[in-house]
């Protein structure tokens, strides 16, 4: 991807979870996160909690002391066990979110002994929340509804790690629904477009990113998407996300 | 038993069945004729069903087909057929009666 002029290029990993997540080590805390991140080169790094955004605002605020851009959002598992990223253009929505989310939530509490802690820290790392709730369970809402609420908020809607066994889009529905709008598609660091496109033709009409599925420090950049941008903004990512304006993406 | 769709396809002829709720994996695997018992309730279902010639979709513990998957049902003659019975107990049921009827 040749530079453009007026345009730069930023690195981010779209995907990764903070101690929120029950399968988050507690090690991702805000501080500790944003840390790895910057140490990773990272100007942008998606928060993708399962199943809540309650997590998005400290590390937002962290990182913004050190020059790194968050993007709120949230990994929905759908009725079909589908994973979903979702990406909210500010705070207003992402909660409008995370209250449907948890409505929806199966009403299964956690057993941090099975499952893992699920804790909302702040800033300084002390933990101000536990979400009851089992934040790895599905919401009772199918893909095709999940898409629409998201888009009703002005996010963007992405599947997950598309390519995965466990979870992927592909493998719990065998295609992707044709009538689903899609801003873009995820893809793990495990494989290649080139691969997969070969292996499903239709998926040559959607775009690309990637992120990590970070669950541990080091792990975080380890697979993320190169953005060409005039500047790092909402706006910008989304015309990224279409292809317009000479705003693009690649994987690395 | 509650047949929800697709009724004009209840006369087909039954070769066996296939449980699992990975749609791929019934893509890849479930053969002509077989009956296709699952709890996901997506259109997808009835697409994967028409593609591989299925004789009918069986859905358990109470679920119905979403409103476009009973569409493409009823379009396609593939039936939707639902039960209140949990996926073990509907195919241990199945499996005994496609014996007796030398289905299998």
């Amino acid at each position: 991807m040749k530079l453009l002029r007026n345009m730069k290029y930023y690195k981010a990993d779209m995907h990764l979870h903070t101690a929120l997540s029950p399968c988050g080590s507690l090690d991702m805390g805000p501080q500790n996160l944003v840390r790895h991140a910057v140490e990773a080169g990272l100007d942008m790094i998606a928060v993708t909690d399962h199943n809540s955004g309650r997590q998005c605002r400290s590390v937002a605020r962290v990182a913004s002391d050190q020059g790194l851009s968050v993007l709120c959002g949230v990994e929905v598992n759908t009725r079909e066990e589908v994973h979903c990223l979702a990406y909210f253009p500010s705070f207003r929505e992402l909660d409008a979110f995370d209250r449907l989310l948890y409505g929806q939530l199966a009403d299964i509490p956690n057993d941090p002994d099975k499952f893992g802690y699920q804790v909302v820290v702040d800033e300084q790392e002390q933990i101000v929340d536990y979400p009851q709730k089992l934040l790895i369970s599905s919401v009772d809402m199918g893909v095709d509804e999940v898409e629409q609420a998201v888009h009703r908020l002005g996010g963007l809607f992405i599947p997950a790690h598309i390519d995965r066994l466990r979870n992927g889009i592909i493998a719990q529905l065998g295609f992707i629904p044709p009538g689903l709008k899609c801003d873009a598609l995820e893809i793990s660091r495990h494989s290649n477009v080139e691969t997969l496109v070969r292996e499903h033709p239709y998926l040559a009409d959607y775009s690309f990113l990637r992120g990590s599925d970070a669950h541990h420090p080091e792990d975080i950049g380890r697979g993320g998407t190169r953005f060409q941008l005039a500047d790092l903004t909402w706006r910008e990512i989304c015309m990224a996300l279409e292809g317009t304006g000479e705003r693009k993406m690649e994987l690395l | 038993m509650t047949a929800y769709s697709g009724k004009d396809g209840l006369d087909r002829q039954v070769t066996g069945g296939y449980a699992s709720d990975l749609l791929s994996d019934v893509m890849g695997h479930a053969r002509e004729g077989q009956v296709w018992i699952t709890l996901q309730t997506h259109k997808n279902v009835m697409a994967i069903a028409s593609l591989k010639d299925l004789a009918a979709v069986i859905l358990v513990k109470g679920h119905g087909p979403d409103d476009d998957a009973a569409q493409q049902s009823n379009e396609e003659g593939v039936p939707v057929l639902g039960t209140t019975r949990e996926a073990f107990e509907m195919v241990g049921e199945l499996y005994e009666a496609f014996k007796e009827h030398e289905i299998l």
